[in-house]
């Protein structure tokens, strides 16, 4: 570990980030060095008064390096100066969930973070009150010292930091309560800012070694091809070529630059052959309308007698909403180094899952895990797409093959059209009102593709009506899927609460009273089982309406929306105004309940950038195809928001003391759908189909 | 193969490469000036935005053969110290998220603010609505903009 190296005596706690059981014990820097003791963190209170806290989940822009050393902090009473961040490698000893993904790592770090903090602290307290010979309920700690209020002593962690070491640790410690907080809920700097600004290597497309050579890799140009032939001789006669090496349905340029090796893919000259359908744009949109209509459906939830509800309805509401396939694009492409060795693996790069990576190469090169080393790098974004290890496991090949140390970049077209995409899915909602617009019977039928269940049975407005009937249909496409930030509820959120805005309205209710109104019929008389909180989903909905001035702003066309997703609650306000005689998206207001806010500054950037994701792509994302190649390939084809098309954003936080929740996700599902009932407030018309740009109703507007 | 005096951030640079090498790829791969970044190759980004004569260029689409003798800066020699008025203020305001386009952002800025040192709301959002963040911080670089210009003479 680099933490060993970095400092020479001190304090070393060794704790887990994710086993509740492990308690933070003491450690020897020698045996975590050796590798020997089996945590997956440690902090280090070196003599020089540097603590260092070693950051295991991968960082791709979700603020958790700046976030877990600050919940340690806290609870240490540390100078926030002193702290250092040491982003982990993936560790050979024993792991729970060394992942970024599902927005799950302050939920699930939050109290061993704050143990291992307290701890830390109970020890310097422990170790002071031995020298100065009084006792330790006489001592207190702030920013990083321990004070003897009595005999006016002090000393620096620093100082102490040596004979804490000597200590054990105690099998309980108390924590702060939270008025007690002094850095949470503050707005503390990324601890990479400086780096950033400079231009200093972070990334994995930052990394090179000596001897290194670089691949680009020529993938089937449509989903359903597989390779026939290749004749790489003209590549292989361009300058700085090493070699054209070819597996499963891929042919790897390497060569000793980048733009050599890039150049050199456009002479390969290959023939495929068909291996499975091609599929066309078209051909989804006919899967869908087939496959809602007589799909064989799988049930998801069902509650009460639906088909009674709907045959006793006073009025039925039908919509159906689609979205189309969209790429992940975070801004550094995909790329990974390897270097396969007959006596091991080194892999270095950005991924989401580093131990998927060590075991589909252990597997693919028949070398034991533990000879795998993973060197995670800062990542230009993930979205979902660093979860899969396609790209790890391609270096690894190149590297085997080749017999040499290899980085494997994907171009931003290889990028684009290389898959694993957010799927395309078709929803059609039914509702049964009665005569005092009560909704009586709710149906949802989900039509995916390769997305399993492309529902979520349980989230509202499942348990407030009492008869319900949620199914999917599910088309398996040779084109490649995976999670995109938000999995399934990034479009589904947006269709859902569009369609309660229908709903509302044929009730002849306002969209905020009608959801309320629900809510309350939830908490007196549940229909089935209820997997959210109808309280906090009621404080983000009443702090959304009371921030946005709901119903009450003269000029301004109001949608609202509200989501609870990755454990955390959100509701938006969209707000239109005409502008010019053009209808334009000037603000949404955001109420967010994500429990006790760790990093102020950090926290509103997720809640902006969520915000700006969630409409950007439902406004603009789309990725078509033509017999299974996709049409966009580049940000010229493919259109990606801009500073110039960005509403404000006006982020309200919940204070509400309750242990943190998710935050890197759950702000982009409700976007969709606040702005799509905005604009249908403006224009009458409704938003059913993503990209907005391409439908009829959006015509002439900004 | 061609060798190519280059200056770059008042250093003197060879590269023994192909003409049409873009200026990115001479960076990043031959030069080991790596805060250059590659987002798109096409010019349609501005992740890979450095200065030449003081002016930003799209450096994915220019050959080094046309950089001449041309003065290039890239964000590692904005400053010193890293602490140009863009980069403070980008620390100030606490722009990025994943970071990987705020090179290209700040040297965009940066560029900006040499050419009209009080620009506009709407001259801030025509100039850096060139540059895509993946991310969505386009709130917080508008402000950062701003608070570089509040502090630039």
């Amino acid at each position: 570990m680099k933490i060993a190296a970095a400092a020479s005596g001190g304090l070393f706690l060794g704790f887990n980030w994710t086993n509740s059981t492990a308690l933070p014990v003491v450690v020897d820097a020698k045996s975590i060095a050796a590798g020997s003791i089996n945590f997956n963190s440690y902090l280090s209170i070196g003599t020089d008064n540097v603590i260092t806290i070693v950051s295991p989940n991968p960082e791709i822009g979700q603020g958790i390096k700046t976030a877990f050393p600050m919940v340690v902090a806290e609870e240490l009473d540390a100078d926030w100066k002193q702290v250092k961040t040491v982003q982990g490698n993936l560790d050979t000893g024993i792991f729970e969930r060394q992942v970024t993904g599902g927005s799950g790592a302050v939920p699930h770090s939050w109290e061993r973070l704050r143990k291992a903090g307290a701890t830390a602290r109970h020890l310097l307290v422990e170790a002071a009150a031995a020298k100065w010979k009084v006792p330790a309920s006489e001592l207190t700690t702030d920013n990083g010292k321990v004070l003897h209020k009595a005999s006016g002593k002090t000393a620096s962690y620093g100082e102490l930091a040596e004979a804490a070491s000597k200590l054990t640790a105690p099998t309980e410690v108390k924590l702060k309560s939270e008025k007690e907080f002094k850095l949470i809920g503050q707005s503390v700097r990324n601890v990479d800012n400086k780096n950033i600004a400079t231009g200093k290597p972070l990334f994995g497309l930052d990394f090179y070694k000596e001897g290194m050579l670089f691949a680009v890799i020529q993938r089937p140009k449509a989903f359903g091809l597989k390779l026939k032939s290749v004749d790489s001789a003209a590549a292989k006669a361009m300058p700085g070529i090493v070699d054209v090496v070819t597996f499963e349905n891929s042919v790897a340029v390497v060569g000793k630059s980048t733009w050599q090796v890039k150049k050199a893919k456009d002479a390969l000259k290959i023939e495929y052959e068909k291996a499975a359908d091609l599929e066309s744009s078209a051909d989804h949109n006919r899967i869908f309308s087939q496959l809602m209509d007589n799909g064989e459906a799988t049930v998801r939830r069902k509650d009460g007698d639906v088909e009674a509800a709907f045959k006793g309805a006073a009025k039925v509401i039908k919509a159906e909403y689609q979205c189309p396939f969209l790429p992940h694009s975070p801004l550094e492409p995909m790329n990974f180094f390897a270097h396969v060795r007959e006596d091991g693996v080194e892999l270095v790069g950005p991924t989401q899952t580093p131990e998927r990576a060590r075991t589909e190469v252990a597997k693919l090169t028949g070398i034991a895990p533990e000879k795998v080393t993973v060197e995670i790098t800062r990542q230009g974004g993930g979205f979902g797409r660093r979860l899969a290890a396609d790209y790890v496991l391609e270096a690894a090949n190149v590297s085997k093959l080749v017999k040499a140390p290899v980085k494997v970049i994907w171009t931003r077209e290889d990028d684009m059209t290389g898959g694993i995409y957010r799927p395309a899915v078709r929803y059609r909602f039914e509702a049964a009102l009665d005569k005092n617009g009560t909704l009586i019977g709710y149906k949802l039928r989900g039509v995916g593709m390769n997305s399993g269940n492309s529902t979520r049975e349980d989230n509202f407005p499942s348990g407030s009506v009492d008869n319900l009937l949620i199914d999917s249909v599910e088309h398996k496409s040779p084109i490649t899927t995976g999670p995109w930030r938000a999995p399934i509820t990034n479009f589904l959120a947006y269709a859902e609460q569009s369609f309660l805005d229908e709903v509302a309205e044929a009730a002849g209710k306002d969209p905020v009273a009608f959801r309320l109104e629900l809510l309350e019929k939830a908490k007196k008389s549940p229909a089935g089982a209820i997997k959210y909180d109808i309280d906090r989903m009621i404080g983000v909905i009443k702090l959304a309406a009371e921030k946005s001035n709901w119903g009450k702003k003269k000029g301004v066309y109001q949608g609202f929306s509200v989501y609870f997703s990755h454990r955390s609650y959100v509701a938006q306000v969209g707000e239109v105004v005409v502008l010019k005689g053009k209808p334009t998206l000037k603000n949404v207001v955001a109420a967010v309940d994500c429990g006790i806010v760790i990093n102020k500054s950090g926290s509103l950037q997720q809640v902006r950038g969520g915000v700006v994701d969630g409409l950007g792509h439902a406004m603009y994302g789309n990725m078509t195809f033509k017999e299974g190649a996709p049409d966009q390939s580049n940000f010229n084809g493919f259109r990606l928001i801009r500073m110039n098309e960005i509403p404000e954003v006006d982020v309200h936080f919940v204070d509400n003391g309750m242990s943190p929740t998710g935050l890197g996700e759950p702000a982009l599902p409700p976007a969709g759908g606040a702005v799509a009932n905005a604009f249908y407030k403006a224009t009458k018309q409704r938003l059913r189909n993503q990209p907005f740009v391409n439908e009829e109703a959006f015509k002439g507007i900004s | 193969m061609a060798l190519f005096k280059l200056s770059i951030n008042n250093r003197a640079y060879n590269a023994d490469v192909e003409q049409d090498t873009p200026l990115l790829w001479v960076l990043r791969d031959n030069l080991g000036l790596v805060g250059t970044k590659y987002g798109c190759g096409i010019a349609q980004c501005g992740a890979c935005t450095v200065h030449v004569d003081g002016k930003a260029v799209r450096s994915c689409v220019l050959p080094v053969s046309a950089v001449g003798k041309a003065k290039v800066t890239t964000i590692e020699g904005l400053s010193e110290k890293g602490d140009h008025p863009v980069q403070q203020a980008w620390d100030e305001v606490d722009v990025a998220q994943c970071g990987y386009c705020q090179a290209g952002q700040i040297m965009t800025a940066a560029a900006l603010l040499k050419e009209k040192p009080k620009p506009t709301e709407e001259e801030i959002i025509s100039t850096m609505s060139g540059n895509i963040c993946r991310c969505g911080t386009y709130h917080r670089i508008r402000e950062a903009v701003k608070v570089a210009a509040s502090k630039t003479n």
